[in-house]
């Protein structure tokens, strides 16, 4: 199977190629992408060299153009679409349909995948994606079980993606305002979610509080570890009950999956992380590597080799696995 | 005095077939001109009140008052797509609010766009006019500067181009379902537990800052979104019409109260103030469109161009 792997930095994407990567996905250092973060991401002299360093190794780059242009300025996210058609990208990755009609007319040749902002969760809404702009491969949400995605695989002639390492987002992604509703920061306006901008930590008598936007997220005794207050990751009070109302801490990890994953007919297997660095990367793109070479050599996968890096130190099959329905 | 109309939009609740019917009959003479009707946030719910639909739109279209059906926000089941898929031969413009609906409806028939479809941009809504949508709800994260230049774009292009005037902000959808999580249920065995909940089930923040409401795999701000003091803004901007999302309580006359801020009889000051005794929680917000964050309350009106940089 396909390792695509992130890369929010060139010295990441080269860690990633050298650690076996299959593929690349990037953006460019501006709001057109859904990793916006300070120091991250490509300008276009980075990309272009990043492609030339992929391709010469057979490895793929994809480039993410993912966020929703602002009304008024959408020229900076059709420029992006141009020149990533110009460094020879080997496929953009789209949400907005806006931008993906541009693509589809202005570059037809450029590649079209429908990022995992796009939320394409059936195969009628895929179908529709495929038929009415070309796309060629469509990232899934995170909101599918396994058996869901073989049934979508079984009435779709387009490849799949899934995400099976990383952050997880237990929202229809890119149907999400709680970002913004806090801060004014969105991942669909701004390619951020819960900014770090926004944050504040606070040493206060019940433990180390987080706020994001001035709302408390999360309150760790001394002891603990404090995670990142993602907002729908945060523990909150509703009724009598206190507790992570959204989602627990845990980020996905679904390598014991992958076999079941390749019987659903998914194409390729995503790592979450663009925002994380090289060393991370390159930990991860090997470890992934050598599973997906034992599972396609039928030997059985190594375990647990991830599981420190997960985030919050807890890993779960997200709803691949339909533990929570 | 502005020229705005009103929209009901579809009721994100799960309300019993009772409390459905009266909603929808208080509605026949309330100074709308418009309703969107149908389930739009679990199709678990639908059995229990389907039954109402057929009467409750012969009352609304006698009522001199344009329907529309919506689709569901997040199809994923196959019994979800194939009711998507009936949904254009209802006799009804369709609401879209998921895009899975686009792909069965018919070429050159004409439908409405609802706020849970990403219209950010020109080249979005230039598509969906294209495709045959009339009405486009825009999504209520949009500021100021971007209504205005879709609505009048919408002008340009024959498309009527609203906004979200009231209620509870729609902020997330999922595949979990939230209500059933608070109760320990697991989303197939549920229990319906959605329906305690008339306005939603507020969630605070450990140190009680009113902050969301779950509204089964929905999420919802818990403040009530109230274009009260930006009715002229909006109208200036392009804007044709104001969505007003049910809620509990006399919904009849909170639209009512509307037209009368819109027909200049009442100030924004009077309109929120007797909001904040209306709305659950008694929490207003306006701060997506006019800044800086969402759940902000300005009791103040927008002006154009709050973005530098853009």
């Amino acid at each position: 199977m396909e390792l695509v792997c992130p890369a929010g930095t060139p010295a990441a994407l080269r860690a990633a190629v050298e650690a076996g990567a299959h593929t690349v996905y990037c953006g460019f250092a501006d709001e057109t992408n859904a990793r916006n973060f300070p120091g991250l991401n490509f300008d276009r002299a980075e990309m272009a060299e990043g492609i030339a360093f992929a391709h010469a190794r057979r490895a793929k780059v994809l480039i993410a153009i993912n966020t929703f242009p602002h009304a008024g300025a959408e020229p900076l996210w059709h420029r992006a679409i141009d020149d990533a058609a110009k460094c020879g990208a080997d496929a953009v990755i789209l949400a907005d349909i806006g931008l993906l009609a541009y693509a589809a007319e202005r570059h037809p040749d450029l590649r079209r995948h429908l990022s995992v902002q796009a939320a394409a969760a059936n195969a009628d809404v895929i179908n529709f994606y495929a038929e009415t702009f070309g796309v060629r491969r469509v990232v899934l949400p995170r909101v599918l079980t396994v058996d869901e995605i073989a049934a979508i695989n079984r009435e779709i002639d387009v490849e799949t993606e899934v995400f099976v390492f990383g952050g997880l987002c237990v929202m229809a992604e890119g149907r999400c305002s709680l970002s913004s509703y806090a801060t004014g920061k969105s991942p669909n306006m701004n390619g951020v979610c819960s900014p770090a901008s926004h944050v504040s930590y606070a040493e206060e008598p019940g433990g180390l509080t987080a706020r994001l936007g001035g709302y408390t997220i999360h309150r760790t005794a001394k002891d603990q570890p404090a995670p990142y207050p993602t907002l729908c990751k945060g523990c909150f009070v509703s009724g009598d009950q206190t507790g992570h109302v959204f989602e627990d801490p845990a980020s996905l990890n679904a390598t014991q999956l992958i076999p079941a994953l390749a019987r659903a007919g998914v194409t390729a297997l995503k790592i979450e992380g663009r925002q994380r660095s090289r060393a991370y990367v390159a930990e991860v793109v090997r470890s992934f590597r050598a599973t997906v070479e034992a599972f396609d050599a039928g030997r059985p996968m190594p375990e647990g080799a991830l599981a420190k890096l997960s985030e919050g130190q807890a890993a779960t099959t997200g709803a691949y696995a339909k533990t929570w329905r | 005095m502005t020229d705005l109309d009103l929209t009901v939009g579809p009721n994100p609740f799960f309300w019993d077939a009772a409390t459905v019917r009266s909603f929808y009959q208080s509605l026949a003479t309330a100074p709308v001109a418009r309703v969107v009707i149908g389930e739009l946030v679990c199709s678990k719910r639908l059995p229990f009140w389907q039954d109402e639909i057929a009467g409750a739109v012969e009352t609304l279209l006698a009522a001199g008052k344009s329907v529309a059906i919506t689709s569901l926000a997040l199809v994923t089941l196959k019994r979800e797509r194939k009711a998507t898929a009936a949904l254009s031969d209802i006799g009804l413009p369709v609401e879209v609010n998921d895009l899975t609906a686009l792909h069965s409806l018919p070429a050159g028939q004409p439908f409405w766009v609802g706020p849970l479809i990403n219209v950010y941009n020109e080249g979005t809504l230039r598509w969906l006019a294209k495709r045959g949508a009339t009405r486009i709800c825009l999504p209520p994260e949009l500021p100021l500067d971007s209504i205005a230049v879709l609505a009048r774009l919408g002008r340009e292009l024959g498309v009527a181009v609203e906004v979200w005037g009231h209620g509870r902000l729609p902020l997330a959808i999922s595949g979990r379902c939230y209500h059933a999580r608070l109760h320990d249920h697991a989303k197939d065995s549920c229990q319906f537990v959605c329906g305690l909940d008339p306005d939603g089930r507020d969630v605070e923040t450990l140190d009680g800052q009113k902050f969301l409401a779950v509204n089964g795999v929905q999420t919802l701000s818990q403040s009530t979104a109230s274009m009260a003091w930006q009715v002229e803004a909006l109208s200036d901007a392009g804007v044709t019409s104001l969505r007003l999302s049910p809620q509990s309580g006399d919904f009849a006359a909170i639209c009512t109260s509307y037209a009368d801020r819109i027909a200049g009889r009442i100030t924004a000051m009077e309109l929120a103030s007797y909001l904040v005794g209306q709305v659950p929680g008694g929490q207003l917000s306006d701060g997506f469109v006019k800044g800086p964050f969402g759940a902000h309350w300005s009791a103040a009106p927008a002006s154009q161009a709050m973005r530098p940089g853009l």
